[in-house]
């Protein structure tokens, strides 16, 4: 499959969706369909590789699930984003999708404190269980102090 | 009124210079304790009692140089400087010429080379060999990380040096510090165990080195 074919696939099934660039195709869809946007992607296009899941905090506009999603057979990546919207922390959970997106999950969790709904196990996967706060917001401080080793 | 039941006032610092100011306020940092205060008192009588002077002396000059040439440092890597402390331990350096045995067991331990970077997830777990070692016991901080944080300083996962965990006799700079670096600072640490004085008290800090 072409990335031509898949950008016009894309756009049958999923009109919301924007398109961009190549290898890889940077896909943005609406955050509501974002679990069967990675569905069709494994199913109709052959995705079935999943590389990583993260998040950017782009500060006042909210933070943005990024997953990339590959089709190493016939050479089709694709860059699946979804913006939360401003103050959001709540997104569908791939892990119904892809097995390898548990963890993933749970260090975005951990990191953006972003809430995936439908995860099976939502527990912080690096930092200890009594930490606070996510450190990857750009909201987070600097120099936070852990007691007691500040 | 336990001081434990005061509500803990947790500063929260937004840029650089209030760390700073914070820190240069708390710069005292746990001593560690070796001897009881009736050990203390007994060989401070003895010192002061007219000849007895000679007596401490000798005692500190004998248990020192026991002390410092059998100095046997704990095997504990965290980071890259671990490789250079395993170059310092094998045959081309050899710190065994110094009467160090690195040893696999803190409960044998004189000696705690901390050697990278600590995580605050590490913190309690370097605290708890630490407090295994039997005294009298020193530390060295090898390297930036231990040091200070060194590069991952304003990170949010590391301690910003380990002397907030333990309290540290030598510092070795360095990132990470060569083997030649490291022999300096043990033998800088033998320097200050043949310096102790009324058996087990620390010297005065050294104002070439410290």
């Amino acid at each position: 499959m072409t990335s031509d074919q898949a950008r016009t696939l894309i756009a049958e099934r999923f009109p919301g969706a924007q398109t961009a660039g190549d290898a890889p195709m940077a896909v943005t869809v609406p955050v509501d369909a974002w679990a069967r946007f990675a569905r069709f992607a494994k199913e109709t296009l052959g995705c079935w590789f999943f590389s990583f899941l993260t998040a950017v905090d782009w500060k006042d506009e909210g933070l943005e699930v990024v997953a990339k999603i590959d089709n190493v057979d016939e050479r089709l990546s694709l860059l699946v984003k979804a913006r939360l919207g401003p103050g959001a922390s709540a997104c569908p959970s791939l892990s119904g999708v892809y097995r390898g997106a548990i963890w993933m999950e749970r260090e975005c969790y951990d990191m953006f404190g972003i809430r995936f709904e439908g995860h099976p196990d939502l527990r912080r996967i690096l930092l200890g269980d009594d930490w606070e706060g996510y450190p990857l917001l750009k909201s987070y401080p600097m120099d936070a102090p852990h007691p007691p080793f500040r | 009124m336990a001081v434990k039941d005061a509500p803990r006032i947790v500063p929260v610092w937004r840029n650089f210079k209030d760390l700073q100011e914070w820190e240069a306020l708390h710069q005292t940092r746990p001593e560690g304790d070796k001897h009881s205060d009736l050990f203390v008192s007994l060989t401070d009588g003895l010192h002061n009692f007219p000849g007895g002077f000679a007596l401490t002396t000798v005692a500190d000059a004998f248990l020192n140089w026991a002390r410092k040439s059998s100095v046997w440092p704990v095997t504990f890597g965290l980071a890259c400087c671990a490789i250079e402390m395993m170059a310092t331990f094998a045959s081309r350096f050899d710190v065994e010429r110094l009467g160090m045995v690195p040893w696999a067991s803190p409960r044998h331990s004189d000696l705690m080379i901390v050697s990278g970077t600590v995580t605050i997830k590490m913190a309690p777990m370097l605290e708890r060999i630490y407090d295994q070692m039997p005294d009298p016991k020193w530390a060295v901080s090898m390297g930036s990380c231990a040091n200070s944080g060194g590069p991952f300083r304003h990170g949010y996962h590391v301690v910003k040096g380990v002397d907030r965990v333990i309290p540290v006799d030598v510092y070795v700079p360095g990132c990470p510090p060569p083997p030649e670096s490291l022999l300096n600072g043990l033998l800088l640490l033998q320097d200050q165990i043949a310096h102790f004085r009324r058996t087990g008290r620390r010297a005065e800090p050294n104002g070439k080195v410290d």
